[in-house]
This record gives structure tokens, sequence and C-alpha cells, in this order.
């Protein structure tokens, strides 16, 4: 342990040194640390005066806290120029080499590294928003509460590791500085969005909510370190001078997983799907299990909470009786309005929504997405056993006919995708991070192709010509 | 000790960089690995210092297996990289006590080794100037005291004197000649055929990621050029008519001033060919081994393997 802390603060000492002695990174750190927030100060009080004029009050009492998150987020953009520089800079100017031929561990480069990249941007993030607390405490205005404020500071502290974990992974997987800063957009983008999703709930007023910004963004950036570590490759940062894509081997790579060994389809279906389905097993039983889960959850809130809201009295009851009734009928005109193929294809376009959105997250948003669904279905229940309707019977006509190969499908999607997220994060010393990513996705489109359509197309079917029938028989008398 | 038997390195699925190269090079040996840029001499060296995974074959370094002890390795090994890799903003003191924790080494042997390598090199008088204010040639000086604050017992130097001044160039090779008496394992991978010529005892010509020849000088010359030529140089016209040659010597070449004679054992025929001439009366001035360099081995190696005439 101590001897890995020494090796790790070896090379994150040389960078603080280096860091600290090239102007190009001390003086705008400086000036930004010691101008904006005269600036932020400024422009607070005017707005302070001006929404006092409108009585805006949900805004003026989260102003403060939005702006100590806007002051410590632009010192943390340094964090982008400090990691992308980190290995491909280092590659750049030939300075990696030596140090890749030393016996430090991988581990001790890494993390030095990203320490380096943390530290320093958080430093000034924080002395910032210090001189911007000290100017606001002069002003008449109300200040924020010091858990408001360990909040903040600790979304903060979660951006500057996301940033640059993410930054880090891209510095090791670039061949050059250009093509590390094109990339960071990757990068700025999404924290940016999320940095507006956190205002919203900054001025939404719940302070508590901002623990799940907090969690998530934790989350994603204790993956994406655990990926950089993964792939993290001495081999990969020497091997190659250019960034070339080789269209015939990809295609060939790919091919021959999602292939495998099989001779004909029939083949394909007997020997390598069953192989893929083995490999699923356990992200199967996760996912799976997740769903239940959120689909008990839900009813279960559903249930206990929605009373509170809504007043069940007989003639509310009747009315949202009468309401599912008038929506029963619709029922005929269901195939017209929604035809199966185009069912078919919202619910395939769902689950490459899920996959995208497990992607970028290393299956975790994907997975959410899928719980959310669940936990309708769930809530769904929930709302008939509160208007009358037997629970039970709803999910037996209403969505088993279908949702045996819908849900089966969607949870086989899914867990495909959870795969091809917790392939990215685990190590192979074998392959480099595009070829875990095209196999995964190989993988991935095995299921997608072998049973995630064919179980869509029938469960299209089925919800469009069946269960509109069967719903109407086990409640003929709506 | 370095050996290896059919290393290989394939880069993008289908391109070798390196095929099948085979080494063994012993304590107090040195190795000039020479080829054209892009020949494999770098990626051969990466897969040697454990920083590239071989894609066939196996190698040992310091008797360390280089898939299985990857660390090992980089311990005991020396590289000089093709660029210097200087970090610009520390001094020349600050490099070397950087790399001398790296490796490992104690806070009195650190100094110590800092102290001579700066002294030794000539860089002791810049030690607390920024390495960013070298010239080309002291970077370079910086960069093999780097590779040898360890004391290794095996060096991968690539490129060891370039863009050194004659005098530095010749201390640095002054310092891997002793290297080499002090049973070192030595690769060096050069352009410079002079410096190879005078440091190796083994030499290996790559192309294309295959060794084309690995040998002595003597061995090289004689297999890519013939055997040894002599050239008996006249004070005058000299017209030698029909010569008896002994068995063994064959006539390479006549002007009127000078003959030129291949020969496979000169120690035996030699004498035979100075009594034939003195025999005749010819005005010999001078009869010595004609000079060939490893540049003429080198240039009609590659010549060969492309394809094209060796204009010599």
């Amino acid at each position: 342990m101590r001897r890995n802390w020494d090796a790790i603060w070896l090379v994150a000492r040389r960078e603080f040194q280096d860091q600290f002695r090239d102007w190009r990174i001390v003086v705008p750190m400086a000036l930004l640390v010691s101008v904006f927030p005269f600036i932020a100060d400024d422009t607070t009080r005017q707005a302070v005066n001006f929404m006092s004029r409108f009585g805006g009050e949900l805004i003026l009492d989260n102003l403060i806290p939005f702006v100590i998150l806007v002051i410590g987020f632009f010192p943390l953009s340094f964090t982008l120029v400090v990691a992308l520089e980190a290995f491909v800079g280092e590659k750049e100017r030939g300075t990696i080499e030596p140090l890749l031929s030393s016996p430090l561990e991988d581990k001790h480069l890494y993390l030095g590294k990203l320490l380096v990249g943390i530290t320093t941007p958080l430093v000034f993030s924080f002395l910032s928003i210090g001189i911007y607390l000290i100017l606001v405490s002069r002003h008449d205005v109300e200040f924020p509460s010091a858990y408001m404020l360990a909040l903040i500071l600790l979304l903060t502290f979660a951006h500057a590791i996301l940033m640059v974990s993410s930054a880090i992974v891209i510095s090791v997987q670039a061949t050059t500085i250009r093509s590390a800063n094109l990339m960071a957009s990757f990068v700025v983008v999404p924290v940016a969005f999320l940095l507006q999703g956190e205002t919203i709930l900054i001025f939404w007023g719940n302070e508590d909510v901002l623990w799940f910004a907090i969690l998530g963004v934790a989350l994603l950036s204790g993956l994406l370190v655990r990926l950089g570590l993964a792939h993290f490759k001495r081999e990969y940062l020497l091997g190659r001078e250019i960034d070339t894509l080789n269209f015939k081997n990809t295609y060939r790579v790919f091919r021959d997983r999602f292939v495998g060994g099989a001779k004909s389809f029939l083949t394909w279906y007997r020997v390598e799907i069953p192989a893929t389905l083995e490999q699923l097993k356990q992200p199967l039983i996760i996912v799976a299990g997740l769903g239940m889960i959120a689909l008990f959850a839900s009813y279960a809130w559903v249930i206990v909470n929605v009373p509170a809201y809504i007043e069940f009295s007989p003639e509310r009851v009747d009315d949202l009786r009468k309401l599912v009734s008038d929506n029963l009928v619709d029922l005929d005109q269901l195939r017209v309005r929604l035809p199966a193929p185009l069912l078919f294809f919202y619910n395939a376009r769902t689950t490459i929504v899920f996959l995208l959105m497990g992607l970028v997250s290393f299956g975790t948003l994907g997975l959410t997405l899928f719980m959310f669904n669940f936990a309708l279905v769930g809530g769904v229940l929930g709302a008939a056993d509160l208007v009358g309707f037997s629970p039970l019977l709803t999910f037996v006509v209403g969505v088993l006919p279908h949702g045996l190969f819908e849900l089966t499908a969607v949870i086989l999607a899914t867990a495909a995708m959870l795969r091809v997220g917790a392939l990215l994060v685990s190590p192979d010393t074998d392959k480099s991070l595009g070829e875990t990513l095209l196999l995964s996705l190989a993988d991935w489109f095995r299921v997608f192709i072998g049973l995630v359509v064919p179980l869509l197309a029938v469960a299209a079917v089925i919800e469009i010509y069946l269960t509109p029938v069967l719903i109407k028989m086990a409640f003929p008398f709506l | 000790m370095i050996e290896c038997e059919d290393l290989s390195k394939k880069y993008n699925g289908d391109f070798w960089a390196v095929d099948g190269v085979s080494l063994n090079i012993q304590p107090g040996q040195i190795l000039a690995l020479l080829g054209q840029n892009g020949a494999g001499k770098t990626t051969t060296v990466r897969m040697l210092t454990a920083l590239l995974n071989p894609t066939r074959g196996w190698a040992r370094v310091a008797g360390y297996d280089v898939m299985k002890h990857p660390h090992e390795i980089r311990a005991n090994v020396g590289v000089l990289t093709e660029q210097h890799g200087l970090y610009m903003r520390m001094t020349g003191e600050e490099y070397l006590d950087f790399f001398g924790r790296v490796y490992g080494l104690e806070s009195e042997t650190r100094k110590k080794r800092n102290q001579y390598l700066l002294e030794y090199f000539g860089l002791a008088e810049a030690a607390h100037r920024r390495s960013g204010e070298y010239s080309k040639g002291m970077k370079q000086k910086l960069a093999l005291a780097r590779a040898l604050i360890h004391d290794p017992s095996v060096l991968l130097l690539d490129e060891p004197t370039s863009a050194m001044d004659p005098e530095s160039a010749q201390l640095v090779r002054s310092e891997i000649a002793r290297l080499r008496s002090s049973k070192r394992t030595i690769i060096i991978c050069t352009h410079n055929l002079a410096e190879a010529e005078a440091l190796a005892d083994t030499i290996a010509i790559i192309y294309r990621g295959r060794i084309l020849l690995n040998g002595s000088l003597e061995e090289l010359k004689r297999k890519v050029l013939g055997p040894v030529e002599y050239e008996a140089q006249f004070s005058g016209p000299f017209d030698a008519g029909e010569l008896e040659l002994p068995e063994g010597v064959e006539l390479a070449s006549r002007s009127a001033t000078s003959l030129r004679f291949r020969v496979d054992a000169p120690l035996v025929v030699n004498p035979k060919i100075v009594h034939e001439l003195t025999s005749r009366k010819a005005p010999l001035v001078s009869f010595q081994e004609v000079s060939r360099k490893l540049e003429q081995v080198y240039l009609k190696t590659m010549a060969d393997a492309q394809g094209v005439a060796y204009a010599s």
C-alpha cells in the first residue's frame, strides 16, 4: 500500500511541479480565480436587485447556490487541459516512453496523473468559490445553508472526477493532442447538459434531490476510472502513431464474432445463440430481478401513496372506470391507429435506445430506463387495483399475452446491453478498448437479431390483434 | 543477456512490423541493429523492453521472459529512446533524481549516481539549469545518463550519438565501450554505420521486419562482398602478362599501375603472390588489403533486398 502510494505520488509530484512552472496554466488559472468571483458577485448583486422588484423569490433563494455551482465549474474546465495532456501530450513530446520503460506499474502512472488532473483545478475551483462567498457575505442577501454548500462542493468534486476520468480515457486512446481535443467535446457537451440538469434541481428547491446527482455522477466517474485502468496499456500508447480506421478488419472481427463457428443459419441458432445465452446467464438474473423489483416497488408505491393525492370516492372511481371504458372502445381501432409493424418498430427502437444509453454510461442509464419501463407496468397495475380492477386479471389479459414475448425480449436486450457495459470496464490484457467494444456489440447484435427481433415481432402482432380481444372478454362489464 | 526466437509483431490485424527475429547477445557484447526507418528496429527494441507484447515468438532479457516478467525486465534494462524524452521544465539534476526514484534507488546511491553521471557527461555545470535550455547534444547526454541511472545490466540504445558534436559522440562511444567491458549486454539501433563498425561485436541488418544478415563484421563482409581483396600498387606502368597465381587466388581487376586479387586464405597465399610479382621484377610499392566498409555491406544488402543494382 505504502509502496503504491509512494509511486503514485512520485508521478503526481513531477506533474504538479511541471504544471506550476508552466505559465500557460498558472496565469489563466490565477486570472480565473481572481477575476471571475468579482464579476459573479457584481452580477449576483444586480440580479438580486432586479429580481427583488418582481418578487422572484424562488430564483432569489437559489441564485447564490447556482452561481457557486457555475463558479466552481469554470476552473474545472482546466481539468480537461491537464488530463488530455496527461498521456497523449507526453506521447507527442516523446517523454512517455522513458516513463513507460521504467518499472512503474500502470496503476501508478494512471492514478498519479488522475490525482494531478483532479487536484489542481479543484483547488482553484474551491478557491474561487471561497472568494465569491467572502464577497457575497458583505451583501444583504440570503446566504446558502451549510448543508447546501456542502452538497454543491461535493457536486463540484464529483464533476472534477467525472471530467478528469473521462478526459484521461480519451488521452490514453487518442494518438495526437489534436484528436484528443476534438474528442473532448464528448466530455464538455454531456457535462454542460448535466450542469443544466443540476441547475434545474437547484431551482426546484429540493436540496436532497442533489444527492441523486452527486451519486449518479460519482457512480459514472467510478466506472470511468475503472474503464481507464482496465484499458490502460503501454502497448496501446506506443503501438499506434496515427489513427487508422481499418474498416476491413473491423468488419471481419465483427462478422467473425457475430457468426461464430456456424456454417448455416440453423447451426447459428442451434449452437451460437445458446452459447450467447449461456454468457448472459448472470446479467439475465440481475436484469430480471431488478425488473421485478421495479414492478413490485412501483405497484406498492402507487397503492400506498396515490390515495394521499387523489381521493377515491365512489363517484371518482366511477369516473375513472368510465374513462378506462371509453379508452377500451378505442381498442377496436388500435390496429388502424397503431399497426403491428409500427409497434414493432417502436419497441425495437426502444431496445436500441437502451443500448445507446447503456453505451455512454456503462449500462447504468440503459438499466435505469429498463427499470422505469417495468415500474410503469407496476404503476398501471397499482392504478387498476385502486379503481377496483383485479391487478392479477389486468396483468394476465392486458400484459401477459404479448408481455411474455415483449418483456422477454426487453430483458434479453437489456441483459446483453449490461454485459457490453460490464465488458468495457473489465480488464482484458489481450484486447484494446475498441476491440472489446466491437466484440461486445457483436454479441449484443446476436441477441438482438437472433432473439429480440423475432420476439418483438410476435409480441407486436399479439398486442394489436389478441390483447384487445382478451381485455374485452375479461372486462365485459365495461 | 538477450535471447529471442521468432520474435514477431503484427499491427492493425495485417501488418507485420517485425517478422521472425532471432538474436542471441551475450554479456559483454554489443549488437548493432541496422535498417531503414520503419524497418522494425524500434518495435524490436520495444518488445525486448516489454513495452509491446510479441504476436509470436519469445524473448528473454536479463534472464526474464518478456511476457511473464515485464516489471523485472524494465527494472533491469536501461533504454535510450529515439527521442530524448526530457521534461523541459526540470533541471538536469531534478530529472536524474526523478528517474533515480522511479527506479527505486536509495537516497545516497541516487546522489552518487547523479553526481557521477553529470560529471562524466560534462553536465555538472548545467545541472541546475532547465533541460529545455540545453543544446541538442547536452539533451542527448542527459537522456543517456537517465538510461544509465540504475546501472542496468542490459542497455538498449536508439541512436545514442545522434545530434552530438564529435567530442561528445566520442565520449559516449567510450562509455558504451566501457560498459561492454563491464559485461553489459548492449543493443544499439543506429544509422551511423561508422559507429556500428567501431563498436559492435555483432551486426544485424533488418529490412521490413526480417533480419537479412546477422554476424560479425568480418562474416558479413565475406558473405556480402565475397572474399577479401588485396591490392598491389606499382611505382610505374607494369605489364604483368599471364601471372601464375596460387590456388585460391583470383585476379579481380587490373590497371597499368595496380593489380587486385581476391584471396581466400591470405596468410597462406599472400607471400606466394608477392613472390610471383617480385620474381617478375614488378616495381612493387605496396601490397595491402582493400579497405571494405560496413557501408558497402549495408548498401549491397539493401540493394539486393530491393532487387536493384548495387553501385559500389
